[in-house]
């Protein structure tokens, strides 16, 4: 699995709440049986018309915006349990993302690929919003180490909550089926009770 | 210690549980579908590993599967090609598949009931969030994303940390026209489409007690579409009576031993919930949904909320949701034209909801605007509607019963709603383009969908109902 430790970057402000899997990458294009490619069709709806043509007024479409950190509104990733959500917005060069509240799959699925979703009060994200509205350039700097997102423009920061073995398995990039495969005695066992 | 029904089920599966650490939970039984399978078989070769359990996995394609003339080969050539892939990877590990033509075949959460594969008392995921579906029968179900489904092949073992419990009573009685759909499209415009995330979420209440399995099913269904991964009901009467006999459910000393357990299986009185919310049956009329996620529904009879009542930061996406739809502030949707009907999908495609729908439907005709398409749930529900007749009251009504599969739920397959069009529909989500780029879709109850489908416009099925008995 990708690791994560720290990153500096721009964000890509997206304030729309409810954000569900099937606007991340629609169903359509769930029928690739590799992990790689769905960046591309990454909101896809939000982003091209129906034609293909690039929707201008989309933040993706957008060349104010750039960097490694999405931004979005409360409920992010509600819906599907796809995976392919969280492999698109990856593979579009996202490996962060900021939201007041996230769905639990959603979640799930960014924590075991090594995106890391960080959830902060309602209030820094309206301190985000708002930054970037006004400087499309600021950046927020993410210490996966420290637990903290800060604001670098003002030096406002908030700390966040990751389960203490998540963030062992993105500092060091391993992942859960290592994990389990180590104790696989342990199965054995409890499958002859 | 007195546990809930959630932590009694919980307990019994957890292989470890180490303080800082998510549990490793033992998981009964996996079901896998073409979409969400390819990419975690693939990692498996990667780690040069088998599946650990096959047997404890059970495989149908559903998702992308036509429903019309099932037995020709698959016109779509990247849906031909996932759900071919399923077949290849099911026989090189050695998993039972029940993919098209066979009598088995279905959506993923129809089938594991009706064969008797879903049982209370078990821990059952699968690589779809409609999974929930299940705990209708007293289980830990719930929806996982691929990397997690290679955990389960790989280990039969998931890291899962132990849920928050909610529970939800409902209680009193249901007014004529009114369903389980009803009841859960209620709950969820109560506590919103994330009001349920963290929890498992438990249904108890007379009114919950009163349900048939099918009823149970649809309510547990849409758990995740207020963010709960799992709902579930304390197994009874109805739950034992309804899995006797199937297909692979214990039978003769193994049923004896299995019920016994069963009865143990319900949250003890004093036992703690991290949450309760008590309603009423009796305020729920039937509902329909305005907006694009299942947590923007109202009765039927309600006007849609106005865009200045909604809390100050969500009036952007509020208004988006509207302009999407079409629809006003504070406009009633009733004698609105819709365009397409759909009854189907995991939520409501049971035997029980074409019934339901063929009592209503029968000596009436569609609406010369609606084009209206029943998808049954499975192989075995299609037969048994022909079985009973149903395809022919449905033939008369102008209806139009297809084969087996996911459907204009999410139109992976070629059942799209056209761009713009209205669609009332029995499934679960009214995201923006789920049923089709730009489609507009009215979440509803399998009654309301067929009152549309055979008025043309959102009708109160209730005032039919009332024609027909005056």
């Amino acid at each position: 699995m990708k690791k994560f430790t720290k990153l500096t970057s721009a964000v890509v402000p997206l304030n729309i709440e409810n954000i569900d899997t099937d606007q991340i990458i629609p169903a359509r294009f769930l029928k690739a049986t590799t992990r790689e490619g769905f960046g591309e069709n990454l909101f896809r709806d939000w982003r091209y018309e129906n034609d293909n043509r690039p929707k201008a007024d989309f933040v993706l479409n957008d060349p104010t915006y750039s960097g490694q950190i999405l931004v979005a509104g409360k409920n992010f990733g509600c819906g599907s349990s796809r995976e392919h959500a969280a492999w698109a917005i990856q593979d579009a060069g996202f490996d962060v993302v900021i939201s007041s509240f996230f769905a639990d799959i959603f979640k799930g699925n960014a924590l075991n690929n090594g995106l890391l979703p960080i959830q902060v009060s309602e209030d820094f994200l309206k301190n985000i919003f708002t930054a970037v509205e006004a400087n499309p350039n600021v950046d927020l700097t993410v210490d996966l180490e420290n637990q903290v997102v800060i604001l670098n423009e003002t030096g406002v920061s908030e700390s966040f909550e990751i389960n203490a073995y998540k963030k062992s398995c993105l500092i060091n990039g391993y992942d859960d089926i290592d994990f389990i495969l180590a104790q696989k005695d342990l199965i054995e066992e409890f499958e002859k009770k | 210690m007195s546990k809930t029904l959630v932590e009694k089920i919980w307990d019994a599966h957890v292989v470890k549980s180490e303080e800082g650490f998510p549990d490793i939970l033992y998981i009964d039984t996996h079901l896998i579908h073409e979409v969400t399978s390819p990419q975690a078989f693939d990692g498996l070769r990667k780690r040069g590993l088998p599946v650990f359990r096959p047997q404890q996995t059970v495989a149908t394609a559903d998702h992308n599967v036509p429903t019309l003339n099932q037995l020709m080969p698959i016109k779509e050539e990247l849906s031909r090609y996932q759900v071919d892939m399923l077949t290849k990877n099911c026989a090189e590990f050695g998993i039972e598949l029940y993919g098209l033509g066979h009598p088995f075949q279905g959506i993923v959460h129809v089938i594991g009931p009706e064969l008797g594969i879903t049982l209370p008392g078990k821990t059952m995921v699968c690589g779809d969030s409609h999974t929930s579906t299940h705990g209708a029968f007293g289980a830990i179900a719930f929806g996982i994303g691929t990397s997690q489904v290679e955990q389960v092949f790989a280990t039969q073992c998931l890291l899962q940390s132990k849920p928050k419990t909610m529970k939800i009573e409902m209680n009193g009685q249901l007014g004529k026209g009114v369903g389980a759909k009803d009841i859960i499209l209620y709950i969820i415009a109560q506590i919103s489409a994330a009001g349920g995330t963290g929890y498992f979420i438990e249904y108890a209440g007379s009114a919950i007690e009163a349900l048939s399995m099918e009823a149970r099913m649809t309510i547990c269904n849409m758990s995740i579409e207020m963010g709960a991964r799992g709902g579930l009901i304390a197994p009874d009467k109805i739950t034992f009576d309804y899995i006797k006999g199937r297909e692979f459910a214990p039978a003769g000393e193994d049923w004896d031993k299995a019920l016994a357990y069963w009865k143990t299986l319900y949250s003890d009185a004093d036992a703690k919930f991290d949450s309760v919310l008590t309603f009423d049956a009796a305020d729920i009329a039937p509902m329909i949904t305005y907006g694009t996620n299942p947590g923007m529904g109202m009765g039927i009879q309600e006007n849609i909320p106005a865009t200045k009542a909604q809390p100050e930061k969500e009036k952007l996406s509020y208004q988006k949701a509207l302009d999407y739809m079409g629809f006003d502030d504070d406009a009633s949707l009733i004698g609105k034209p819709v365009d397409y009907v759909f009854i189907g999908s995991c939520t409501n495609s049971r035997i029980e909801d074409l019934r339901e729908v063929a009592d209503f439907v029968k000596d009436k005709r569609k609406a010369n605007n609606v084009t209206v398409w029943i998808v049954p749930g499975s192989k075995q529900v299609e037969q048994q509607a022909i079985n009973e007749g149903l395809d022919k009251i449905f033939e008369a009504a102008g209806f139009q019963l297809r084969e087996p599969g996911c459907s204009a739920c999410l139109g992976m397959n070629e059942d799209k709603i056209p761009a713009g069009k209205y669609c009332v529909s029995t499934s679960n989500r009214n995201f923006e383009g789920r049923q089709g780029q730009n489609a507009r879709t009215l979440l509803a109850s399998p009654l309301t969908a067929a009152a549309a489908a055979v008025t043309g416009v959102i009708t109160d099925v209730r005032e039919l109902l009332e024609k027909v008995e005056g």
